[in-house]
């Protein structure tokens, strides 16, 4: 159990870091999105569940996609096609 | 009943003194001040080409790094400087923890006789088997209240800066809404069928349970609204909009906020003035137990599910 719990750890310290670092936008939000998901596992080993369901459903959930509809707003998601279309 | 005065009556009162001071018609030091417009700016064509060589020989010699030792030593400066600043506040934070008492001590400050409180008497005076939810909602409540009335301020702030005034506006934008993302996708569209049912049932679950084990009214709202969200992603705005617009949102935080209040309110005066509550709190593990709980937890769904997709609506279609 105790490896089982460095390892989560050891997997939050890296997102945190790779989020930090990663060029991509887009990148950045799915690297949260997995520190949280790894958050609420943790939640449940320190054995707090009602902590765990809600860090689930905000924020690996809700605030995901309210990030992802942000970029799309303000056209930070390029798509396939117009990349290659400017690197023409 | 208004009677109309004269000019000349109408000058010595006071809204019209007040009137003039808000225009800034009249100054206190100045006196009678006259509005003039602004001079048209002219510029003529020496000036103008000179100012363009001044603007010119500025960038050139402020960038000009190897003649001007002033920025070479504010960058040597501004390195060390940065770096210093690093480790100063690195520094003081390992302090500060080192600091803190340990983990999980049995002797923390935090482990004092108001926990001991809320586990031992928790259930016998909530009547909640989650001590948790107990505590929020009972204990605490007021706190919860306001963060309800947070969550529907952040609501009204969004709409106000993001929906859209005009109603052509809003049509175009609505007809313009799905060209980034592949319309009535197929896989979206079974998967969400499958899945939308079970969210929303496993939301209202939480939130019914929320007195007899993990979950509650904000976890609960949390899953619904990303149901919603789900769904409305796979089918688009019009059959969402069936059931869930912007009036119904309106009226359902109205009616859970206002019920919260007037349940707390009323808990808050017979607790503050010793009456005995006429609400039962029921054996504890019972789904109708634990008093106003339930019906509180209910209220805090409702509000956080629809703030959620409001949310998530404003972001999708509203303004620039």
């Amino acid at each position: 159990m105790t490896i089982f719990f460095a390892i989560l750890l050891l997997f939050l310290i890296i997102c945190a870091i790779a989020a930090s670092f990663s060029k991509s936008l887009l990148n950045t939000i799915l690297i949260f999105m997995s520190y949280s998901l790894v958050m609420s596992v943790i939640w449940i080993l320190l054995e707090s569940p009602d902590l765990a369901i809600t860090e689930a459903a905000v924020g690996a959930g809700v605030t995901t996609v309210l990030f992802l509809v942000t970029l799309k707003k303000i056209h930070a998601i390029i798509r396939e096609e117009q990349k290659e279309e400017e690197n023409e | 009943m208004s009677k109309k005065l004269t000019e000349e009556q109408y000058r010595k009162t006071f809204s019209f003194r007040f009137r003039q001071w808000l225009d800034g018609t009249k100054d206190p030091y100045l006196g009678e001040v006259e509005m003039k417009k602004q001079k048209p700016f002219v510029e003529d064509a020496q000036t103008a080409a000179h100012r363009i060589q001044d603007e010119k020989e500025v960038e050139e010699r402020a960038y000009d790094l190897e003649h001007n030792a002033e920025v070479r030593i504010f960058n040597r400066i501004y390195r060390v400087f940065a770096v210093a600043f690093c480790i100063f506040l690195v520094t003081m934070l390992l302090i500060g923890v080192s600091d803190l008492p340990t983990f999980g001590d049995a002797h923390n400050p935090a482990n004092n006789e108001v926990a001991e409180r809320y586990i031992e008497k928790g259930l016998e005076e909530t009547g909640a088997v989650n001590i948790v939810t107990g505590m929020i909602l009972d204990y605490r409540a007021f706190d919860t209240l306001g963060e309800s009335h947070v969550l529907f301020i952040a609501t009204c702030t969004v709409l106000i800066l993001l929906r859209l005034d005009r109603k052509e506006d809003r049509e175009a934008n609505e007809a313009d809404d799905r060209t980034h993302e592949p319309k009535n996708d197929v896989i979206l569209q079974t998967v969400a069928r499958i899945l939308f049912p079970p969210i929303i049932i496993f939301g209202i679950y939480i939130i019914l349970a929320g007195h007899l084990g993990p979950g509650g009214g904000f976890s609960g709202g949390a899953v619904i609204g990303a149901g919603l969200i789900l769904y409305l992603n796979a089918f688009g705005f019009a059959k969402t909009e069936k059931f869930f617009t912007a009036k119904t949102y309106k009226v359902m935080s109205f009616a859970a906020l206002a019920c919260y209040s007037l349940a707390k309110s009323y808990s808050f005066y017979t607790g503050a003035n010793h009456i005995e509550s006429v609400i039962p709190l029921g054996t504890p593990g019972a789904i109708l137990s634990s008093g106003l709980i339930l019906i509180l937890n209910i209220c805090v769904g409702v509000v956080v599910a629809g703030t959620m997709y409001t949310f998530y609506c404003m972001f999708r279609k509203g303004g620039h």
